[in-house]
């Protein structure tokens, strides 16, 4: 029993990665998804568990093939990729019940045992980059899931051609992302000779502050920035989310960012940590100003949008921004800020995208227009979309209010006054593009009568749970504080050994 | 039952009989048997609250923690003890007047509307009884939230209109200024318990003091202080039950009642007076009373006239607390309730000349009053206390805050106050003259709703009474004679609050 216990790390990773071929092998989409859930929702019972053994500050370390670290590969746990790998496993786990429904709906029969191997190759590669210690196969399973993701975005084209676009834009500035941060770990290894993240940390003190090490930096904090559509680099986000199909946007918006989000983390706190010479200084200088223009420019865009899925494409870029914001401010408060909207906006967007997936499915479209009278016709699926609209925006009760009042709180300690008050107008903007969906769904008459079209319970059962959590978890933070707490003050320590 | 489960029981009444309303939503008997007994049971366990605290038990209570270090609780003191009998009181009142407005103009989506009433009422004990900021702001967000669906009941293009305009100010208020502020007050001082005395003094000073009290003052949007009073006349869509309890008592109330509570417990009032970082309040709250005063005037329709009636009595509570003495707050305190009483009445006497006539409009209401007598005494008696006149319980509020005024020798106050209730008369009294005395201008309208055209060997005959369904000129007659009770028993509310100011 312990030996199972200790192998948790691995089998984490390993059971969707080996799903994967199966569900090839299976061919009928059925039975794939079959197999798919049953994979998701068993990394969703490991996740749990490892998130229970580090929840008071313990680390788990994993030697993979029992090869010692730093030689080794490294799978390293701790509070900070814990709360991560529970945001993956748990979407995961919801996303694939909606799934089978969406699903048979947007993919061709051929297709779908396929897009579950893409689907389960993509989760594990989330899972991988969230909970390996090792830079170079950190690498590698962000290529695993960005290729996955490719063809998955690609697969939307059965409703939209503009989906295969999509995707290239995608492939190709994934794949700049991807390259400019293969040469940051390649000159850090030139460096210090090393690829385990906290072994480079303790060289990177010793070798002093090289030029070499520097550029290092800028690559990779470019390529991780590519990866999690900071502003001005995401303009593939967009499209990306608009054309592919709902269920893998609703995967996608709640995790993929969010785990760019915690690889720079990673190398801005654990690997180089406050005490390199760049690091306070693209806090303050680059983060700082790209992500107030994010919060901004994102939710301003998001306001003109006609496609429901791209106004919430935009909102993800915004609120990206708010992520990026409670990094810079380099302080536990601002760091927890972060990692509890990182859980936070998975919830809510998860919620509001898979709401939009319903929509969908019974109306073929998600322009503004088929909006109207949506609350009578979807009565369950507009009230869903409205309790994460209600999050996003960030009233009490619901798991956004939390987040902003951490951030705010956070830019208030740094005494940076003005910031606070630019976080609340911001969250005002999403007021109008939230309200405007609302008042075209219960004040405009419905344009194919007013008969009803709810989605069936497979799909909203999810979209509930969601709802639930984002509830839940805004009226009891407590969890979802501390834990976030513990990891933002896990990771300004930097490396312990 | 001890006190602290009391103070749960507050909470949870209401809810469960929102939950009781949807179940019961197919029978319409049942449905409204649920809202009364529920507004009666809420009423009977506020009052039970009452005596158990007056006879010192403790009453203070930890729901649970939110975040670490900021819990959700509740705790009784005096002011939200009045606000929580006040709001709990009028709602039985209230719930009768809904029941026949509501079937006299044959409205739709009735069950909805019970439901968000009982939330919204809910969230008002919340506020009410709130122990810290935190919890109270949380119970302010709900009680926005569930009073839209109220507020847009008619679905129109009005009704979207003016819900947007309601849920942008209040929403914009609370979380743009509001929240910016009280997480100031939590970095500044380390936590947000009403504390008497108040939290803030020796950690904020200087030019911040009044800056921060702008935050709380302005961000408070449901204290209508101007200019962030547009919400109020745009409430006024919603039907007439609606604009009577929310935007006569609970909403606007919550509103100066916050006011009030960041005052006395947050600031102190002692601290508030010590640093002058509430005189600029004074005069923006004294503008606000006389201009809405007289926008009120230009308006013909009455629920909009009532309505800048009421962002212009709202101020004299921010007035009170402004004045920072004890003799302000006691004023602005008792304000809460005497136009509670008034206001409600007034909008009760407006719904029901609209439920009997479908006039909206002042100029149309010539020689109503002897067509609805019972009505339009009852507004006769409400617009009194409004106005201030003894025996009215209004006149109480106003000799207080004119004592407050004096106090701090704020003389130009006094004679605003005084202008303040020459308008009154000048914007409320003339319906009721106009009723009572001018004969009908053209009276086919009234004739035929009377039947008196049925009748030619008598054209010089009174008209026969016609007055609303029961349901709706029962609740204003009640609430007027209330108006009159609260004259001769003020002494009661004073020693109520006394220790609000003697710490």
């Amino acid at each position: 029993m312990i030996f199972q216990f200790a192998q948790l790390p691995v089998l984490e990773v390993v059971l969707p990665l080996i799903a994967a071929p199966l569900c090839v092998l299976l061919r009928r989409g059925n039975w794939a998804w079959l197999l798919a859930m049953a994979v998701c929702w068993a990394s969703f019972i490991i996740a749990i568990i490892l998130l229970t053994s580090v929840d008071e500050g313990q680390i788990i370390s994993y030697a993979l093939g029992g090869w010692a670290p730093p030689l080794g590969i490294e799978y390293r746990i701790d509070a900070v990729n814990g709360l991560v790998l529970l945001i993956i496993s748990g979407i995961g786990a919801l996303v694939l019940p909606y799934a089978r429904t969406s699903v048979a709906e947007e993919i061709p029969e051929q297709h779908r045992s396929l897009f579950y191997t893409c689907f389960l190759l993509c989760f594990s590669g989330l899972l991988g980059v969230t909970i390996t210690g090792d830079a170079f196969n950190l690498f590698v399973f962000l290529e695993i899931s960005s290729l996955s993701t490719y063809i998955m975005v690609a697969m939307g084209a059965a409703r939209d051609r503009r989906a295969l676009s999509a995707s290239y834009t995608y492939l190709i500035m994934g794949t700049v992302g991807a390259t400019f941060f293969v040469i940051g770990v390649g000159l850090i290894y030139a460096v210090t000779g090393s690829l385990n993240m906290v072994d480079i940390a303790q060289r990177l003190e010793t070798v002093g502050d090289l030029r070499t090490v520097r550029v290092a930096y800028g690559f990779l904090v470019v390529g991780i920035g590519l990866k999690l559509a900071m502003f001005p680099m995401h303009l593939w986000l967009p499209n990306a989310y608009t054309y592919a199909p709902s269920v893998v946007t609703a995967f996608l918006a709640s995790t993929a960012t969010k785990v760019a989000v915690y690889a720079l983390l990673r190398f801005m706190f654990t690997v180089f940590g406050l005490s390199f010479s760049l690091t306070i200084e693209t806090l303050t200088f680059l983060f700082l100003p790209l992500a107030l223009i994010a919060m901004f420019a994102g939710s301003t865009v998001a306001i003109f949008q006609v496609n429901m899925k791209r106004m919430l494409a935009y909102s993800s870029v915004a609120q990206i921004g708010y992520m990026l914001l409670g990094v810079s401010f380099a302080n536990v408060t601002g760091l927890t800020a972060t990692l509890i909207h990182l859980f936070n906006h998975a919830l809510m967007k998860g919620a509001l995208f898979m709401a939009l997936g319903c929509v969908m499915l019974r109306l073929g479209d998600v322009s503004i227009k088929s909006m109207r009278g949506l609350g009578k016709r979807m009565p369950w699926t507009m009230a869903a979309f409205v309790a994460g609209g209600l999050s996003l925006i960030g009233v009490p009760l619901t798991v956004g209010f939390i987040s902003k009042w951490y951030l705010i709180e956070a830019a208030l300690e740094r005494g940076w006054w003005p910031v606070a008050i630019l976080v609340v107008a911001s969250s005002l903007l999403a007021v109008i593009y939230v309200w405007r969906v609302v008042e075209v769904a219960y004040f405009r008459e419905p344009e194919g009568g007013p008969r009803r079209c709810e989605a069936p319970l497979s799909m909203l059962v999810p979209l509930w749970t969601l709802v639930a959590a984002n509830l839940y978890f805004g009226i009891d933070a407590e969890f979802t504080a501390s834990v976030a707490q513990l990891a933002a003050s896990e990771l300004l320590a930097g490396v312990m050994p | 039952m001890t006190a602290s489960f009391a103070l749960c029981l507050t909470l949870l009444i209401p809810s469960v009989g929102a939950v009781l309303i949807a179940l019961t939503g197919r029978n319409p008997n049942l449905r409204e048997t649920v809202t009364l007994v529920t507004a009666g049971v809420l009423f009977i366990v506020v009052l039970m609250l009452l005596k158990m605290t007056s006879d010192g038990a403790p009453a203070a209570v930890i729901l649970w923690y939110m975040v670490p270090g900021l819990p959700l609780a509740l705790s009784i003191e005096p002011l939200g003890m009045l606000f929580g009998l006040v709001a709990s009181g009028l709602w039985i009142v209230n719930s009768v007047y809904s029941i026949g407005y509501m079937r006299g103009n044959n409205e739709g989506h009735q069950t909805r509307f019970y439901i968000c009433f009982a939330v919204a009422i809910a969230s008002a004990m919340g506020i009410a009884f709130a122990a810290n900021m935190f919890t109270l702001f949380i119970f302010y967000e709900v009680l926005t939230l569930s009073t839209y669906p109220l507020v847009t009941h008619k679905g129109n293009d009005d009704a979207r209109r003016g819900g947007r305009i309601y849920m942008g100010i209040l929403i914009g208020t609370s979380i743009g200024l509001q929240l910016v502020a009280i997480v100031w007050t939590y970095v500044a001082s380390g936590t947000l318990d009403f504390t008497a005395g108040g939290i803030l003094s020796g950690k904020v000073d200087g030019p911040m003091v009044p800056l921060l009290l702008a935050l709380y003052m302005f961000g408070i949007g449901k204290a209508a202080l101007m200019p962030f009073h547009r919400w109020l006349p745009a409430a006024m869509v919603a039907p007439t039950p609606v604009s009577a309890l929310l935007h006569a008592v609970a909403v606007v109330k919550a509103g100066v009642f916050t006011v009030m509570k960041v005052a006395v417990y947050i600031f102190g009032i002692d601290f508030l007076a010590q640093t002058g970082g509430a005189d600029w309040l004074i005069w923006v709250a004294a503008f606000t009373v006389l201009a809405a005063s007289l926008v009120a005037m230009t308006k013909d329709n009455l629920k909009a006239r009532l309505a800048y009636s009421t962002v212009s009595q709202l101020s004299y509570v921010v007035l009170g607390a402004a004045l920072a003495t004890s003799m302000g707050v006691i004023g602005g305190s008792m304000q809460i309730v005497m136009h509670a009483f008034g206001k409600i009445t007034l909008f009760f006497c407006a719904g029901a000349i609209y439920v009997a006539t479908h006039k909206t409009e002042i100029s149309q209401m010539t020689g109503l009053g002897r067509v609805m007598p019972f009505t339009f005494g009852a507004f006769f008696i409400g617009a009194l206390s409004i106005i201030g006149l003894p025996p009215m319980g209004g006149a109480w509020s106003k000799w207080y805050l004119m004592l407050g005024a004096a106090e701090t020798h704020h003389v130009i106050i006094i004679i605003v106050l005084m202008v303040s209730s020459l308008l009154n008369v000048a914007y409320l009294l003339p319906l009721v003259a106009r009723g009572f005395f001018l004969p009908a201008e053209d009276s086919e309208p009234i004739a035929q709703s009377v039947g008196a055209a049925a009748n030619p060997q008598a054209p010089r005959q009174r008209p026969k009474i016609q007055e609303a369904p029961l349901l709706c000129v029962l609740p204003p007659c009640f609430t007027a004679f209330g108006c009159l009770v609260l004259f001769f028993y003020a002494d009661y509310i004073y020693r109520l609050l006394e220790p609000l100011v003697t710490q």
